[in-house]
């Protein structure tokens, strides 16, 4: 059985009457051990995916239908004392910037400490050989040291690590990290990135990793998601995405990485911006933007279809797909069992 | 650290200097303090020559020197009105003072901290907006006049309370009158702590609510919640010991204003403190006694600022890098 | 009794006020507190027009009509309110109070204002060893309460210049030593407002079309620092009548024969237990109402005429 079964998960920011949806129709697998990461450009919904996995969603927003199950149990139907048994035991997390996500006021080891305590009934003595176990395990120098200093003291790459120290201290099911690199220096990114990814293997953890760079996701998911103004557009393994990208967007995506950019070149960019929440257009989200767009586009939401590659939401390669291989309907339907 | 220690410093002797200078003048400009000693029968030539003994013929800085020389030995001179040395009457009645601000202080933060958080947390509940209504009132209502209100409604009218004094005390090693130990004397307490804490509280309860919607946005809040770790360890822990810094700042502020709510809530209740002293001393023009209340205060206002200061330093982690910047 | 006042600047163009004018007018709570403080303030300019009877003049206080209770319980129609222990008309003692105190508040609040906004451009506007000391200065001085240094310095004049003395000049000297008490407030804010209109393009502008330093203070920076001296100029209003009723409590304020609203209930006071409570507890209401309604109308000038709240 899958780990983590996400089926149709609607998110919405406001109250009922006028409610803004923010996330349509997700569903994902996601197996013991496995790692996958979640892509998209700012405002695609994706750390708002994450905080809705762990139902910790800032106060407008809130699930409007669907299920997140773990293991077999329903976390949107959970109380909130049942829900924070969850958090931080089996699903930790990883913040976007080491330099506001520790307390200041708190030192390092009181908030590690404090995290095991929250779950378990191990005393402070032996709470602190754990801590103490982990901080040395990501590769803190001098961990008796840190232990009692604020973080203030530390520099953005050793707070990184002990945000990830901390979410590895009860060994969750799954730790889901928002852009954890994105706010520090380029030279440490792959570090940590190396850091996060050996760390999940041998504790046998299953990471969702949330990041706008696709280079990063290529490094360390095996799978991936690219989401769309609060919408999965494709999902397959990350490898065969990177070499052959099937959505238009992903394409524009890869296309802009500035290695793609011949030197001497301008830097390719998607045309236009993410659409905000409240103007989404019909059809599509991306068709403004799209160069690729029909008329069908403007119009209807594209169905997931399996392209070969990938599971992918695109009325252009449907028809395609429908043209080279219209007999061959099992195959279809097989990929829309996939999500 | 050292350089935010030596501007305090300077900053307490300043205020030092210029209430002592205040005192210093009123106690030497109080009437003829000659004639006063002895009598209108006493010819000119007399009243000189005692003037010249007693050092009034010196230069200002002669005798200010003298005064404060004086001063720091506790000597202000005998009361007028008590016949006893100024000081032994003030520290007599500071026991008084102290243990109702004490009161309120306590009583304050009881209330303070749970209103304020609730009212952050469940800002549309109903009972935030009974507290914040509350507040408001209380934040507009002069001191005197609740004390006067509720000494009416409650001593006057019900009869629950008593209406002047401090009751039964207990005396501690023969150096502190307690009322915090006999039944009495917290039954006297009662309504002139409520008095305090009622324009006390809804400053802090404001300023925690205010703070806390603020420190609820924070990165470091969703990351505890995401911890897992319990609401009230979230609320009370995590936000709370942010918001710290804010409320002692506050705090230190209202030093000046706890004083002279003092003076007005002694003065309704007939609390037999230093501020009511001063205000009777003031009417009777007991001027040894007013000076020396002036200065009582102004230690205790420097050195309730600098505890403050110290406090705000053990609560701030990152003191010892703030301080350069200020 | 005091407000933490913020320091903000910002603002305001013309347009604006029609906003800020449209926004207060829908704005109940508001419209309500504004209409009382102008029927305060009516009464206080009225006072001699309204009130039944000349509460200085003693030749109309009779001691036989002392301690009558107000109309609605004792039945008596002369005195609406009742009367006090000398016989004085309660209504007509409340009205002349209301006026005191009102003047007392406006004439004190003018005064720290002018010497704070002076005090604080010259600050903001030459800066350096001055601006140092003089923040210091207000530094200290907001470290102790308003109420705290009034009551020092009025002990101090009434034992230099003898109690007499004061009594007679009583008023001058409340408006002199609460004037002094709190321009602070008033220094800090025009200073924050100078200093970040100093970094603007058209204050070097005017200075090198040689227009005198002068005449940019008070000409280009002062009228973009009005709108938050104009809520404090009204929380400062409340904070000051609250100040001089606490000092008239405490006997140090206006003396009996020209009493304040806060005189009135020291006068009161006395007589709470003997059963004659509306002598203290009428003025006290009326008090309650009069610094109710002029923090609300702080809280809502705050909220229209600041920028961040006026979005929503």
């Amino acid at each position: 059985m899958a780990l983590l079964e996400v089926k149709n998960l609607n998110v919405s920011f406001g109250a009922k009457h006028n409610a803004v949806p923010v996330l349509f129709d997700i569903s994902f697998i996601l197996h013991r051990r496995e790692r996958i990461a979640i892509v998209g450009e700012s405002g695609a919904g994706k750390s708002t995916l994450g905080f809705a996995l762990v139902n910790l969603l800032s106060k407008p927003g809130h699930i409007h239908s669907g299920t997140v199950k773990l293991d077999g149990t329903n976390l949107t139907t959970l109380t909130s004392p049942q829900m924070q048994k969850i958090r931080g035991k089996r699903i930790a997390m990883i913040f976007q910037d080491p330099m506001v996500t520790l307390n200041p006021v708190i030192t390092i080891g009181k908030q590690m400490v404090e995290a095991i305590r929250a779950h378990t009934s191990i005393n402070r003595h032996d709470a602190k050989k754990i801590v103490l176990e982990k901080l040395a395990q990501v590769q803190i120098p001098a961990p008796d040291i840190r232990f009692d200093q604020y973080p203030h003291e530390l520099s953005g790459g050793m707070r990184q690590r002990v945000i990830i120290a901390t979410a590895l201290l009860l060994t969750p099911d799954i730790i889901i990290a928002d852009e954890p690199t994105t706010a520090l220096d380029v030279t440490i990114q792959a570090e940590i990135l190396e850091l996060l990814k050996s760390m999940c293997e041998e504790n046998n953890v299953a990471l969702i990793l949330i990041t706008h760079d696709l280079g990063v996701v290529s490094r360390v998911a095996e799978r991936t998601m690219v989401m769309y103004a609060g919408r999965i557009v494709e999902e397959g393994p990350t490898l065969e995405i990177i070499n052959d990208p099937q959505h238009p967007y992903t394409q524009g995506l890869l296309n802009a990485l500035p290695q793609m950019t011949l030197a001497g070149h301008k830097l390719n960019q998607i045309p236009g911006s993410m659409p905000s929440l409240s103007d989404r257009p019909n059809g599509c989200a991306f068709h403004p933007r799209c160069q690729y767009a029909i008329e069908k586009c403007q119009i209807k939401q594209p169905n997931y279809i399996y392209s070969g590659i990938s599971t992918v939401a695109c009325h252009v390669l449907e028809d395609m797909i429908s043209e080279t291989s219209s007999s061959d309907s099992a195959f279809l339907n097989d990929g829309k069992d996939v999500l | 650290m050292f350089v935010f220690l030596l501007r305090r410093l300077l900053q307490a002797c300043i205020v030092m200097l210029i209430i002592s200078l205040l005192s210093f003048v009123i106690q030497g400009n109080l009437g003829d303090p000659v004639r006063q000693m002895v009598g209108q029968s006493v010819t000119s030539e007399e009243v000189e020559k005692i003037r010249q003994e007693q050092g009034l013929n010196d230069s200002f800085f002669q005798q200010y020197g003298r005064y404060i020389k004086n001063a720091l030995h506790g000597d202000f001179g005998e009361s007028y009105f008590y016949k006893e040395p100024a000081f032994h009457v003030i520290m007599a009645k500071l026991p008084a003072t102290i243990e109702l601000t004490l009161a309120a202080i306590i009583l304050t933060i009881v209330i303070a901290i749970p209103c304020g958080v609730f009212t952050a947390i469940r800002p549309k509940n109903l009972a935030s907006h009974g507290i914040m209504f509350f507040s408001t009132i209380g934040l507009s209502t002069p001191i005197f006049i609740t004390a006067i209100l509720l000494l009416y409604v409650f001593s006057a009218l019900l009869q629950w309370t008593p209406s002047f004094g401090r009751g039964e005390t207990v005396s501690i090693m023969g150096l502190w009158e307690s009322g915090f130990f006999s039944l009495d004397g917290l039954y006297h307490l009662i309504l002139p702590s409520i008095s305090l804490s009622f324009i006390l509280a809804p400053l802090f309860i404001r300023l925690i609510r205010s703070e806390m919607l603020e420190i609820m946005e924070s990165e470091y809040i969703k990351y505890a919640k995401a911890k897992g770790l319990s609401s009230a360890r979230v609320y009370f822990i995590h936000a709370l010991k942010n918001i710290m810094l804010p409320i002692i700042t506050i705090g230190g502020i209202q030093i000046g204003n706890i004083i002279a709510y003092t003076i007005l809530t002694e003065t309704v209740f007939q609390w037999p403190g230093m501020g009511s002293l001063f205000i009777d001393s003031i009417n009777r023009v007991d001027t040894p006694v007013i000076s020396a209340y002036l200065m009582v205060v102004g230690v205790i206002f420097v050195f309730t600022n600098t505890l403050v200061d110290l406090v705000y330093g053990l609560f701030n982690p990152t003191v010892k890098l703030a301080v350069k910047d200020v | 009794m005091s407000y933490p006042v913020r320091e903000i600047t910002f603002s305001i163009s013309p347009r604006r006020w029609k906003h800020i004018w449209a926004g207060f007018l829908s704005d109940k709570l508001a419209v309500l507190a504004f209409s009382i403080f102008v029927f305060y303030c009516l009464i206080a300019m009225a006072a001699p027009l309204i009130a039944p009877f000349d509460p200085y003049d003693t030749a109309l206080i009779d001691l036989l009509n002392a301690e009558i209770a107000p109309s609605w319980i004792s039945g008596d129609e002369r005195f609406l309110l009742g009367t006090d222990a000398q016989g004085r008309d309660l209504l007509s003692a409340i009205v002349y109070g209301t006026r005191t105190s009102l003047s007392i508040g406006l004439l004190a609040v003018l005064m720290q204002a002018s010497i704070g906004i002076c005090l604080g451009l010259i600050s903001g506007y030459f800066g350096g060893l001055l601006d140092t000391l003089l923040m210091r200065c207000a530094d200290i001085q907001l470290s102790f309460s308003n109420i705290l240094i009034a009551i020092v310095l009025l002990a101090a004049i009434q034992s230099i210049f003898g109690l007499a003395y004061y009594q007679d000049h009583a008023m001058i000297m409340l408006v002199f030593i609460l004037g002094l008490a709190e321009w602070p407030i008033f220094a800090r804010t025009v200073r924050a407002s100078v200093l970040a209109e100093k970094q603007k393009e058209y204050v070097d502008a005017a200075y090198l079309m040689g227009i005198s330093q002068i005449r940019i203070i008070f000409k280009h920076i002062l009228p973009n620092t009005i709108s938050p001296l104009f809520v404090i100029f009204t929380i400062q209003i409340a904070n000051v009548i609250v100040a001089e009723a606490a000092l008239s409590f405490l006997g140090l304020g206006m003396p009996i024969s020209q009493p304040s609203l806060g005189s009135l209930i020291s006068i009161g006071f006395d007589y709470l237990f003997s059963g004659i409570w509306w002598i203290s507890v009428v003025p006290c209401a009326v008090l309650m109402l009069l610094i109710l309604v002029i923090n609300l109308l702080g809280d809502v000038l705050k909220n229209h005429l600041n920028p961040r709240h006026y979005k929503d």
